[in-house]
């Protein structure tokens, strides 16, 4: 198995590698929480030109195919709001996150 | 093989030695003869590895630092204001944890401009987590590069092999060539466990949270501990295979000595000629050479300065606002020793290059001979006022 298909948890010094190296994948990395705002696409009014897919500075945003909107991975979406600023019919809303 | 080389070439040797793949290179005056060298061997096909000219020194880091990480056995060199233009890179590679050996030729800092030897250049980059290697002769240049490497790799830090301008630099010794064939059974190839590798790729110091971090500098302290002890076997070592050994600190009829004076570099190798007229004078004097200034030897540092009536430090150098910088360091770590704490007397003396003769040297020993106490805590030796 490659290491960047492991799930590395650490404890502490004393199993950590010595340089600061990932030991698994960043994808256990879920950096959702930085979160403030989050993106909603409004699908009715989404005309799939898949902008706010190539503008999303964290790959966030999933590509399904070219006749279905793109779909937001909330797990690694960090709320910056670069899609919905980008959105040509803004039809992306940045609501409130409830925490 | 015997050569008579200069200390610049004496490095460029090492790297030769230790079988280097990259070399990044940046030239400023006294080290560029060093990579000057390096770029002959590359180019004659004497040396396997790859030669970077780079746009700044800070570049010449960066690129080392990559190639490390890539697994390359990684060199450079460089001096003064270029290793203070590098100075957030040797930060990187101190925390990367990468086993670099980098040539330091000790300049002065300007302003004033100058080429000329201090150690004030090296003594800046006191706390980035690189070794500090001091050396007094052209051979132990050569065989510091080697050893540097050696030890680096199995501690994870990056080691500086530092050497005087011009004193050193540009000054031609006789020095024994090892036989490359020895070194390779002395130094076997860099094998890293973790490394930059496209087909099982990992990130590379990455934003590292309050979580971890600390941690991580607790091991740049443990692997510094750990230095101490195998920059003593490996030092042994070598040694045993080359006829050279080499340690920590270096002692010079210390023995029966009541006074002990502590240099550093070419100033150390100068004062074993005045220890040696003063004990012919009948004075009680021996040398300390402080060879690893990183990891600090306290132990035995400690172990050495008990029990003695005086010790004198000379420092080629100057923490503005404090003291002479291994005059403080040597301070520091015998205050929580045992026994009666001697007086130490610390000089400044060779700022800039000013030259540090064995009359320079005898007179501060005279001088600390001559008091009960300093008289305050730098003592300028050759100021003119
Ligand atoms: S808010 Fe920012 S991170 Fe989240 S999907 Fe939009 S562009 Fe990507
Ligand atoms: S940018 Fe707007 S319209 Fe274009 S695909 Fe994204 S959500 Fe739909």
């Amino acid at each position: 198995m490659k290491h960047s298909d492991k799930d590395v948890k650490i404890k502490g010094a004393s199993d950590m590698p010595e340089m600061p190296a990932s030991l698994g994948s960043m994808a256990h990395n879920k950096t959702a929480s930085w979160r403030n705002l989050k993106p909603v696409i409004d699908e009715s009014k989404c005309i799939k030109c898949f902008i706010c897919w190539k503008f999303c500075p964290d790959a966030a945003i999933d590509f399904i195919d070219e006749n279905t909107s793109p779909k937001i991975n909330y797990d690694y979406c960090k709320g910056c709001g670069i899609c919905a600023h980008e959105c040509p019919v803004k039809c992306i809303d940045m609501v409130e996150e409830e925490r | 093989m015997k050569k008579v080389i200069l200390g610049d070439h004496a490095v460029s040797y090492g790297a030769l030695l230790s079988r280097v793949q990259t070399i990044a290179a940046y030239p400023i005056t006294p080290q560029t003869l060093i990579v000057e060298r390096l770029s002959e061997m590359t180019a004659n096909g004497e040396l396997d590895a790859i030669f970077t000219k780079v746009e700044s020194e800070h570049s010449a880091m960066a690129s080392t630092v990559g190639s490390s990480a890539a697994g390359a056995r990684a060199f450079t060199a460089t001096s003064a204001q270029g290793l203070a233009l590098m100075h957030e890179m040797l930060h990187w590679a101190a925390g990367a944890r990468l086993p670099i050996v980098m040539a330091n030729v000790n300049r002065a800092m300007a302003p004033g401009w100058t080429i000329w030897t201090d150690q004030n250049d090296s003594l800046s980059a006191r706390d980035v987590g690189w070794m500090q290697v001091y050396c007094q002769n052209n051979q132990e240049v050569l065989d510091s590069i080697i050893l540097g490497y050696k030890v680096s790799e199995q501690v994870d830090l990056p080691t500086m092999v530092i050497l005087d301008a011009f004193v050193l630099s540009h000054t031609a010794e006789g020095v024994d060539i090892p036989d490359i064939k020895k070194v390779d059974e002395f130094l076997p190839p860099y094998k890293p466990e973790i490394k930059m590798d496209i087909n099982d790729p990992r990130s590379f110091g990455a934003l590292t949270s309050p979580d971890v971090y600390m941690e991580f500098r607790y091991k740049m302290q443990q692997a510094m501990d750990k230095a101490k002890k195998v920059i003593v076997e490996e030092g042994k070592k070598f040694g045993e295979m080359f006829g050279r050994e080499y340690g920590l600190i270096e002692e010079y009829k210390t023995e029966d000595a009541d006074t002990i004076l502590i240099a550093s570099a070419t100033v150390a190798s100068t004062a074993r000629a005045v220890i040696d007229e003063l004990r012919e004078k009948g004075e009680k004097v021996g040398l300390v050479r402080i060879r690893v200034f990183r990891p600090f030897p306290t132990e035995e540092i400690i172990k050495v300065l008990e029990g003695r009536k005086k010790v004198v430090v000379i420092d080629r150098n100057i923490s503005f606002g404090k003291t002479g910088i291994f005059f403080d360091e040597v301070k520091g770590a015998f205050y929580n020793s045992k026994g009666n704490k001697p007086p130490m007397f610390g000089y400044i003396a060779g700022l800039g290059g000013r030259d540090v003769t064995p009359k320079v040297i005898r007179e501060i020993v005279e001088d600390a001979l001559n008091k009960d106490k300093p008289e305050s805590e730098i003592i300028w030796k050759g100021v003119k006022l």
